[in-house]
């Protein structure tokens, strides 16, 4: 078992994900197999090898510092859950 | 053949011979959808009314003798993470109910601006997280071959809409095999074009180094031609390339002499069922009775694609699911008690199960201590990966496998086993980790009647040798399988 | 400061760029407007938008780079901050983490009289977050306000390195780092609003120790004033500590003005943990050397190298040469009156003298007032001619401050000409004379100082325009009579 429920429990958290006992036992389960399997990486010397973030070999992608247009403010805010004078509502952080 | 059976390309023949209005092929295609979509479930939303209104200015342009471009009026199917204007786009989630975005992604204006008549948006997994189209958050899609067998996944409900004739043409997204594998799974071509070609400005991002749109059609001259209208650079997207387009119809002849294709024997291994490799085989054996030449060929490191893919997929997915926490759109949670549990109430309720795993595997993938012994380790594998196949092409046209080690397997069958499910893409994941081009297409049935994939691999940017290959494979090719729903 | 310990600090300054337009997309880069009416689909974070980087932000971070000395990488990329709060849309901020722009820089800075030098550790090139503000009172309010018009601003990150031993020090960095970046153009500074803000790390060990002690990170130090006294309150509070054998807390405190005191921040419950990767929607940027160059070109001469020039040149006071260059701005409109006024000493202190007290006044900038450097040259000269008095030229100054009036229209209008011809200023020495008998009795009878009276008189019948020197000649002569 690569992961225990704590860690489980750290990461969801990290994540801010809520989730109840059973998804924890679950993920805790679920998420150790798929950890176990990516132990077969570990099979490769990989010492000398380059890291690869990107599938294009592409640099240097700039654009010109133009302004364009933005969004008026009701549209900005469109889609908001909660709003109040054109910007979105949150509640506060609680102790 | 119905209309709604045709191709594109035999719709726009029959178009300007005025044989057919484009109002006619849209009403056909709606009168189908009516007919089957209960069983079938392709979509999450339908847009006839704009549909009709699309259709009669592209018959206008006929009335008016203008000339109209080869997808006018083509019913075009759009993959929900695809942002459209004004329309919701939910990726299948609840986290996104409601949300309307203000822009249209760069494909849907690519495809508007070629009078293409857009049917719906499609069911999906969740954020295009799945195999079967299963995670999907609001309903089932079910395979027009079987209505008891998944479709396929992520794009299940793109695959399902061309198959059973409810579009012509569809557009998906494909991360680690989300196009080719329900295009196997539901007997259509799709392909996922070389990472960079296609603009992913307005994809709902899932794992944005792999993530790219593709086409699903009905033949491989349709998929040439979406692709033709798709492909191109975009100052919106920084990891698009700039380079020319060719007519990717161009060399649709038949001819494949000297072509030499490499068959890669970890393909042909454990796990994949003996109807599937049969099958692929016998297609091979058919090219080279066209006049190619095959050979065995090694990749030595494919066995380690899936744990690579299972690592960088989801990490990158954490991230950018990180977003939809209740503030801006979509769903927030009214049960919570402060900030952070908004956060946290908002996000267990938005999200599903798969949805969840993959953020907390990402999470945990590039969290301190964890980095560098799983996410840059499995990017390393990534560059042996993309080594290996570099050293292939530079030996061959193409390279040709299985798209899936099964045919379309049965609902609910691998939806408690995440493991199990995601060996249904160990064929079509390695692609995605090198950036490359690949397409699937139909090349048999299996004894329960289901459709098999074969998928054509390419080196970067060479989208139109796989056409060609895939174009004579299908000209010689007599399925003899039909659809019945 | 301390008498037992020795203070060790570091700085993290974030500093606007100027550029037009966002980092990552073309919504207005600028402060003030009404909330949510400089944004679009990429600066929200809309699913499915991309980011495309500004080239202005690239040049203006390497700008800044090649300023504070420091090697520009030739190969930088982009990686991801991840962390949720309201005020950023992503839920991760694209900055840099391994490959900056900018690393291994300093600033020379003097503090009483003694050179520092500071090192520079990095630069990084990063997007700013949105703004959130309290609904209601604060005291109570049970929610928040997110506007995103800042989102996506370009910010640059310089880091030093700990290399500052008193709070004068780390101001002294400070104000030449504002120096330099306003010099360079890619900064307006501004920190009441924000576009400059600096973060410090403190810690205090025994006099002579090797290690350095626990650190402490202070926040929300909104100007020069509140850095040096918090810097001061947070050294003299450690020390406290440390004498009664306790320990330092490491951790992030804020500066509350108001109070005069640092407060822990509410320590969240786990380290944090921003899970840097690399940005896979941006690729990397490689800075071949004829781009550095073509940058280099823009920069125009530094504080330090004007401030040597002054003192070489123009022959001006070594603590003139640094006020004046400490604000570009300022040095600029000091050389443009100087290349028509070459009596440096004159200039430098007509510039530091009226000139700042009426900026200040009037809050505006040397680059933003009403008259042209030249009128000032003109003044001096029609003052060192004796055209006007002294006393008359501050107030036509004034008044070219004010309206933005030429030197010789004012004097002209307001007839403020100095009075210098003899005939005509005789017959007011004579009308002062005859009014004050008895002044001249006294200066009859040996009070020789009488005569500062005398000259006082007719300055002040003349409203100031008479030239004093010849109405003192012209008292003697007629007072000797
Ligand atoms: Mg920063
Ligand atoms: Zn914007």
């Amino acid at each position: 078992m690569k992961l225990d429920q704590e860690t489980v429990e750290r990461v969801a958290h990290l994540a801010r994900l809520e989730i109840d006992e059973e998804e924890k036992e679950t993920f805790t389960h679920q998420l150790s197999d798929i950890l176990d399997h990516a132990e077969k990486l570990n099979e490769l010397d990989t010492e000398d090898v380059e890291p690869m973030a990107h599938a294009t070999d592409v640099n240097n992608v700039l654009r010109s510092d133009d302004v364009k247009e933005s969004l008026d403010q009701d549209e900005a805010v469109a889609n908001a859950p909660d709003e109040e004078e054109g910007m979105f509502k949150v509640p506060q952080i609680v102790e | 053949m119905e209309l709604y059976q045709l191709p594109a390309h035999e719709l726009h023949e029959k178009l300007l011979a005025g044989e057919v209005s484009a109002v006619e092929i849209t009403e056909a295609v709606y009168d189908r959808i009516e007919e089957v979509e209960d069983n079938v479930q392709a979509y999450l939303n339908l847009m006839k009314e704009e549909a009709i209104e699309q259709a009669k200015k592209v018959d206008q342009k006929l009335a008016d003798g203008e000339d109209i471009n080869p997808l006018a009026g083509i019913p075009v199917a759009l993959k929900d993470n695809l942002s459209t204007e004004g329309i919701e786009t939910t990726c299948a989630s609840k986290i996104l109910e409601g949300y309307q975005p203000p822009y249209n992604a760069t494909v849907v204006e690519k495809l508007a601006a070629e009078d293409v008549v857009m049917t719906g948006k499609t069911n999906m997994d969740e954020f295009a997280m799945g195999s079967s189209t299963e995670n999907s958050g609001i309903k089932n899609t079910y395979n027009p071959w079987d209505i008891n067998r998944v479709p396929g996944g992520s794009s299940g409900g793109s695959a399902a809409a061309v198959a059973a004739g409810e579009a012509t043409i569809a557009l998906g997204s494909d991360t680690g095999g989300s196009i080719r594998q329900p295009a196997a799974f539901c007997g259509v071509v799709g392909m996922k074009p070389t990472y960079g070609l296609v603009s992913r400005y307005g994809l709902v991002a899932f794992a944005s180094s792999l993530d790219q749109i593709g086409p699903f059609a009905k033949d491989v001259t349709d998929c040439a031609l979406a692709l033709n209208y798709i492909a191109g650079h975009d100052e919106m997207d920084s990891t698009s390339v700039d380079r020319e387009i060719p007519d990717y119809t161009a060399n649709l002849d038949g001819d494949i002499s000297g072509m030499k294709i490499g068959v890669p024997e970890e393909y042909f291994g454990e796990g994949i069922d003996d109807e599937v490799k049969e099958s692929v085989w016998n297609a091979i054996e058919q090219l080279e009775e066209l006049g190619a030449e095959y050979e065995e060929v090694s990749l030595p490191h494919t066995d380690y694609g899936l744990s690579a893919y299972y690592l960088i997929a989801p990490a990158e997915a954490s991230s950018n699911l990180a977003r939809y926490d209740g503030v801006r759109y979509g769903h927030r949670s009214n049960q919570a008690n402060g900030l952070i549990e908004m956060f946290k109430k908002t996000r267990q309720e938005g999200f599903g199960d798969e949805v969840k795993r993959r953020i907390m595997l990402g999470t945990y993938a590039l969290s301190s201590g964890y980095y560098d012994a799983y996410y840059k380790k499995a990017q390393k594998v990534r560059t042996l990966i993309k080594e290996d196949f570099d050293e292939a092409f530079a030996e061959y046209d193409i390279l040709i496998s299985p798209t899936t080690p099964t045919t379309a397997f049965e609902i609910g069958d691998k939806s408690n086993d995440p493991l199990q499910m995601y060996l249904s893409d160990i064929c079509t994941i390695p692609v995605n980790l090198a950036g490359l081009p690949a397409l699937s297409m139909p090349c048999g049935v299996d004894s329960n009647d289901l459709p098999i994939g074969l998928q054509i691999i390419g080196d970067h940017f060479a989208e139109e040798k796989i056409l060609q290959v895939a174009y004579a494979l299908e000209q010689a090719t007599d399925l003899d399988a039909e659809l019945e729903l | 400061m301390l008498e037992d310990y020795e203070i060790t600090i570091g700085l993290e300054v974030h500093a606007q760029l100027a550029t037009n337009t966002k980092i990552f997309c073309g919504c207005k880069n600028e402060f003030g407007a009404e909330p949510n009416t400089h944004t679009c689909p990429v600066c929200l974070g809309l699913p499915g938008t991309l980011p495309v980087l500004n080239e202005q932000a690239v040049e203006y971070i390497i700008k800044a780079g090649l300023a504070l000395d420091c090697e520009i990488a030739t190969f930088s990329k982009f990686d991801r901050k991840n962390y949720f709060y309201p005020d950023l849309p992503k839920a991760y901020q694209i900055s840099q983490f391994d490959l900056p722009f900018c690393e291994a820089g300093e600033i020379d800075i003097q503090v009483d009289d003694e050179d520092h030098e500071i090192g520079i550790t990095r630069i990084h090139l990063e997007e700013d977050a949105g703004k959130l503000t309290h609904a209601g009172d604060i005291s109570n309010a049970d929610s928040s306000l997110v506007d995103y018009n800042r989102v996506g601003t370009p910010l640059i990150e310089i880091v030093s390195e700990p290399d500052m031993k008193s709070p004068q020090q780390a101001v002294a960095y400070l104000k030449k780092l504002k120096s330099i970046l306003e010099y360079i153009g890619v900064s307006d500074c501004e920190m009441s609003e924000g576009s400059l803000r600096a973060d410090a790390n403190l810690s205090i060990a025994p006099n002579g120790s090797e290690e350095l002690g626990t650190k402490t990170e202070l926040k929300n130090m909104n100007s020069f004033k509140a850095i040096e006294k918090a810097l001061t309150y947070e050294a003299k509070r450690q020390e406290k500590l440390l004498d009664k054998g306790e320990e330092i807390v490491q951790g992030t405190r804020t500066w509350d003005d108001e109070a005069g005191k640092t407060l822990a921040l509410r320590e969240k419950e786990e380290a944090h943990d921003y899970r840097y990767f690399p940005e896979p929607d941006l690729v990397p940027v490689i800075v071949k050397d004829s781009w550095i160059k073509g940058i280099k070109n823009t920069i125009p001469a530094l504080p330090d190298e004007r401030k040597e020039q002054y003192v070489e040149e123009f022959g001006i006071p070594e603590y003139d040469a640094e006020v004046i260059t400490a604000d570009r701005e300022l040095a600029d409109f000091f050389e443009a009156v100087v290349a028509k006024f070459d009596d440096a000493k004159e200039v430098s202190n007509w510039v530091m003298g009226e000139f700042s007290r009426l900026l200040n006044e009037n809050e505006v900038t040397p680059a933003n007032v009403e008259f042209a450097p030249a009128d000032l040259a003109k003044l001096l000269e029609m003052k060192e001619e004796d055209v006007i008095s002294s006393k008359i030229a501050k107030k036509v100054f004034e008044k070219m401050f004010n309206t933005g009036q030429d030197p010789e229209t004012i004097v002209e209008e307001e007839g403020l000409k100095q009075i210098s011809d003899s005939s005509e200023l005789e017959e007011i020495v004579e009308g002062v004379l005859e009014d004050n008998q008895s002044a001249v009795e006294d200066y009859k009878g040996g009070n020789k100082n009488v005569i500062g009276f005398f000259v006082g008189q007719t300055m002040q019948a003349t409203q100031g325009k008479a030239n004093p020197q010849k109405v003192k000649e012209l008292l003697r002569e007629k007072l000797e009579e």
